[in-house]
C-alpha cells in the first residue's frame, strides 16, 4: 500500500509553526513525548510507547557454535522489523533503506559499544556459547522510531534471562526456568539514543520529531549516549552541515534526556521485579487500560454444557451412516477394472479401438489377434455381422445409424477403405452411447 | 481400536479475554486481544489502492501477514495465516469494494495457548473497528480433548501440550455455523460433533463479549 503524501499546505503549515516555536502537539522544543514502559508475561519482553509511536522489544536465546575469530564471547544479533502495521509505507519482507539505517544505528548503539559483557555468555570455549538475539517489533510509526527502539531493546536486554548451564566435563546441563532461577545478563552500561531534527538549513532545532516533523524535516542528528555522559555512536543523516557549537549543544541536551529516560527504565524494571515477587499477574491482560470506553474486560467464565452431550449424539445419530467404503470391483474386459454399479466403463475400450486403427493403418498381422482378444459385446455383434456378410465384405452405407463393418485386417490392399469404415464404426458408437 | 469417548464436564472455563480497540493511530482499524496470557495485536488497512499484480476485478483483495513474536514468518504463520485469511473472506462483503485491497497484520504477542482462535478473534474485532461491511461477526473457539477424553476449551500452552487433540473452530454469529476447522490429532466423528456443539456454546459468551464492547464504546458514559 502507498503512504499518503504530504500536501503543501500543511507542509507550509508546519513549517511556519516550527518558525514560530510552536509544535503541532503544543510541546516546547526540548520536551520529550509521553514515555511508557512495560513488560511482557515471560522475561525479556517490553514494550514502548513512545507518544502514540508503539514498539515491542522481544529477547530471545539460544546456544550456537561461536565465531572462529572469537571462540569465547557470545553473539549479540539485532532485528528491526519494520512490520507493515507501523505504517502502510512498509512492506512485509523487503529491506527497505529505513530499515538498514535502523539496524545499522541500533548494532553501533548496542553492540559495538560493548554495553554488554559478551564473554559471560561463553559455555565451552571454541564450542557453545549463548547467541542473544533481540528483535524489535515497530507497531505503530508516529516518528522517532529509532529512540523508541533503542529504549525498547536495552529494556528488554535488561529484563531478560538465561537459563541456567552447569558443565561436568564434556556435558552441558541447561536447567529450565523451574529446576534453577534463570540468570540475568551483565549489563555495562545502558545506551540510549536521542534523536534531533533541524529545519531550515540548521536554523531549528527540534527534540524527539513526530511523523509529521519528520516528514519536513531537512536533517537528522542522533546521539547514542549513556548516563555516563559517554557518546556510544553518533551519527548525522539528510545531507545538513553541522556547526560544531550545534553538534555540543545537542550532545548537552542529550546527556540530559538520557539520565532521565534510564531512570525511567530503572523504575519499570523495579516495578516489575516488585510485582513478580508479589506474585502478582504482570502480563498483557493487566496492562489494558480499562478506563477507556475502548477497552473491556471479561472475567474468567464458566460454561453450561448440560445438553451438549444430547446435542452431538442427536447429530452423529441423524446423520446419514457413512457408505461401505470397499465393493468387489467389476472387469467386464481384462486390464479393465471398474467400481459401482453404474454405467459400464468405455474408457479402455475406445483407447483400444485407436490403437487398433493405427494398426490397421500400418496394415500389421498381430492387431487381428488383439481384436479377437477383446470381449465387448459390441464387437462380439460385428464379429457375427462380418460371419454372415461372408467375412470380406465392405458396406459402408451413409446413415449412421446402421452398422459398420470392419474388415479383416489381414487384407492389406484395402487398408485405406478400413480406415474409413473404422472411422465410421467410430461414430456409431458414440451414438449408441 | 478403542471406542474414543470423550466426556464433558460440567464445569467448562473460558479463560478471562479482554479487548481494546482503536488504540494504534496509524491503521484504519485495529484492536488487540487477549484470552489469558495469549496476546494479539491486529491492525487492518483500507480498502485502498490494489497492486495490478493482485487486482480482482470483482472484489477486494484480502491479505493476511501473521508476525511471530521471535524471527521471521514461517510454514506455521502461512498456515495460520490462511485460515485466518478464509474465515474472513467468508464473513466480509467483499464485492462491495471491487479492485481494492484489504491488509490484515496480525503481531503475536504472547502464546499461552489457543493462538489461534485469539488471532480470530482479534481479526474480527479490528476489522470492526475499521468499520468493513460484514455480512455476520465470526469468533475462534478452541477446544482440547486431554488424555481422559475430557474436554478442555481454551486451553493453555501447558494443557494443549498434553491434549490427544486439539481443534480449532472459527463460529458465525447468526446461525452459529461453522466457518474454519482446523484440527490436530486424532479423535472419532462423536468427539469432533461434540467439540462443536461445546465451541457453539462457548461462541455465545464471546459474541455476548463482542456486544458488550461495542455497546460500551458507544455510549456517553462508562
Amino acid at each position: 500500500m502507498k503512504d499518503t503524501p504530504l500536501s503543501n499546505c500543511e507542509r507550509d503549515f508546519l513549517l511556519k509553526a516550527i518558525q514560530e516555536k510552536k509544535r503541532l502537539d503544543g510541546r516546547q522544543t526540548y520536551d520529550y513525548r509521553k514515555i511508557k514502559i512495560t513488560f511482557g508475561t515471560d522475561y525479556g519482553s517490553c514494550f514502548v510507547d513512545l507518544g502514540k509511536t508503539r514498539v515491542m522489544g522481544q529477547v530471545s536465546c539460544e546456544l550456537v557454535a561461536p565465531k572462529e575469530n572469537r571462540p569465547n564471547e557470545g553473539i549479540m544479533f539485532f532485528n528491526i522489523e519494520l512490520s507493515p502495521m507501523a505504517s502502510p509505507a512498509f512492506e512485509q519482507g523487503r529491506q527497505s533503506e529505513l530499515s538498514v539505517k535502523l539496524n545499522r544505528q541500533l548494532e553501533r548503539c548496542l553492540r559495538n559499544s560493548k554495553c554488554i559483557d559478551t564473554e559471560s555468555l561463553c559455555v565451552v570455549s571454541g564450542e557453545k556459547v549463548w547467541k542473544i538475539r533481540v528483535d524489535v517489533h515497530l507497531l505503530n510509526h508516529d516518528g522517532n522510531l529509532m529512540d523508541a527502539a533503542s529504549i525498547a531493546a536495552i529494556s528488554a536486554l535488561c529484563h531478560f534471562r538465561r537459563p541456567d548451564v552447569s558443565i561436568q566435563g564434556d556435558e552441558v546441563t541447561v536447567y529450565s526456568q523451574e529446576e534453577r532461577d534463570p540468570i540475568p545478563l551483565s549489563i555495562y552500561h545502558m545506551p540510549i539514543s536521542v534523536s534531533f531534527s533541524f529545519f531550515q538549513q540548521g536554523t531549528y532545532l527540534l527534540v524527539d520529531p513526530c511523523e509529521r516533523e519528520e516528514r519536513v524535516m531537512d536533517g537528522l542528528l542522533m546521539i547514542a549516549m549513556n548516563k555516563h555522559r559517554e557518546i556510544c555512536s553518533i551519527q548525522s543523516s539528510g545531507g545538513i552541515m553541522l556547526l560544531k557549537d550545534q553538534v555540543m549543544r545537542c550532545s548537552k541536551i542529550a546527556s540530559v534526556k538520557v539520565s532521565e529516560i534510564t531512570e525511567l527504565i530503572g523504575k519499570a524494571l523495579e516495578n516489575d521485579k516488585k510485582a513478580r515477587k508479589a506474585g502478582g499477574r504482570c502480563g498483557f491482560a493487566e496492562s489494558i487500560p480499562l478506563e477507556r470506553i475502548t477497552a473491556l474486560k471479561m472475567d474468567e467464565t464458566p460454561m453450561e454444557m448440560m445438553d451438549v452431550t444430547e446435542r452431538a449424539n442427536d447429530i452423529v445419530q441423524k446423520a446419514e451412516v457413512p457408505p461401505q467404503m470397499v465393493q468387489s470391483p467389476v472387469v467386464p474386459v481384462p486390464g479393465v477394472g471398474q467400481v459401482g454399479q453404474g454405467l459400464q466403463n468405455t474408457w479402455g475400450l475406445e483407447e483400444e479401438e485407436d490403437e487398433e486403427e493405427e494398426d490397421e493403418n500400418e496394415g500389421s498381422d498381430n492387431s487381428a489377434e488383439e481384436q479377437e482378444g477383446r470381449v465387448s459385446p459390441m464387437e462380439e455383434e460385428k464379429y457375427e455381422k462380418e460371419e454372415r456378410d461372408g467375412g470380406d465384405v465392405v458396406e459402408i452405407s451413409d446413415s449412421e445409424e446402421e452398422e459398420v463393418v470392419i474388415l479383416h485386417p489381414e487384407k492389406p490392399d484395402k487398408a485405406p477403405k478400413n480406415t474409413e469404415s473404422s472411422l465410421h464404426q467410430k461414430a456409431s458408437n458414440k451414438k449408441r452411447q | 481400536m478403542a471406542v474414543m469417548e470423550a466426556r464433558c464436564s460440567s464445569s467448562v472455563m473460558l479463560r478471562e479475554f479482554a479487548c481494546e480497540q482503536n488504540f494504534l493511530s496509524q491503521p484504519d482499524g485495529s484492536a488487540s486481544f487477549v484470552h489469558g496470557d495469549t496476546s494479539v495485536y491486529a491492525g487492518v488497512y483500507g480498502p485502498a489502492e490494489v497492486k495490478v499484480s493482485k487486482e480482482i476485478y470483482d472484489r477486494a483483495t484480502l491479505e493476511v501477514l501473521i508476525q511471530p513474536k521471535v524471527g521471521l514468518p514461517g510454514v506455521r504463520e502461512r498456515s495460520q495465516e490462511q485460515c485466518v485469511r478464509e474465515t474472513c473472506e467468508a464473513s466480509l462483503l467483499l464485492s462491495l469494494h471491487p479492485r481494492s485491497s484489504l491488509t490484515l497484520i496480525l503481531q503475536v504477542l504472547h502464546d499461552d495457548g489457543s493462538l489461534l482462535s485469539c488471532l480470530l478473534n482479534a481479526a474480527c474485532m479490528s476489522l470492526m473497528d475499521a468499520g468493513l461491511p460484514m455480512s455476520c461477526l465470526f469468533c475462534g473457539v478452541t477446544c482440547a480433548i486431554d488424555a481422559d477424553g475430557q474436554i478442555i476449551t481454551d486451553p493453555t500452552a501447558a494443557q494443549e501440550k498434553e491434549s490427544r487433540a486439539l481443534m480449532t473452530f472459527a463460529i458465525d454469529s447468526k446461525k452459529h455455523n461453522v466457518l474454519m476447522t482446523s484440527t490436530k490429532g486424532s479423535f472419532s466423528v462423536n468427539e469432533l460433533q461434540q467439540c462443536i456443539a461445546v465451541s457453539q456454546k462457548a461462541s455465545e459468551k464471546l459474541f455476548q463479549f463482542y456486544r458488550d464492547s461495542v455497546r460500551r464504546r458507544y455510549s456517553k458514559t462508562l
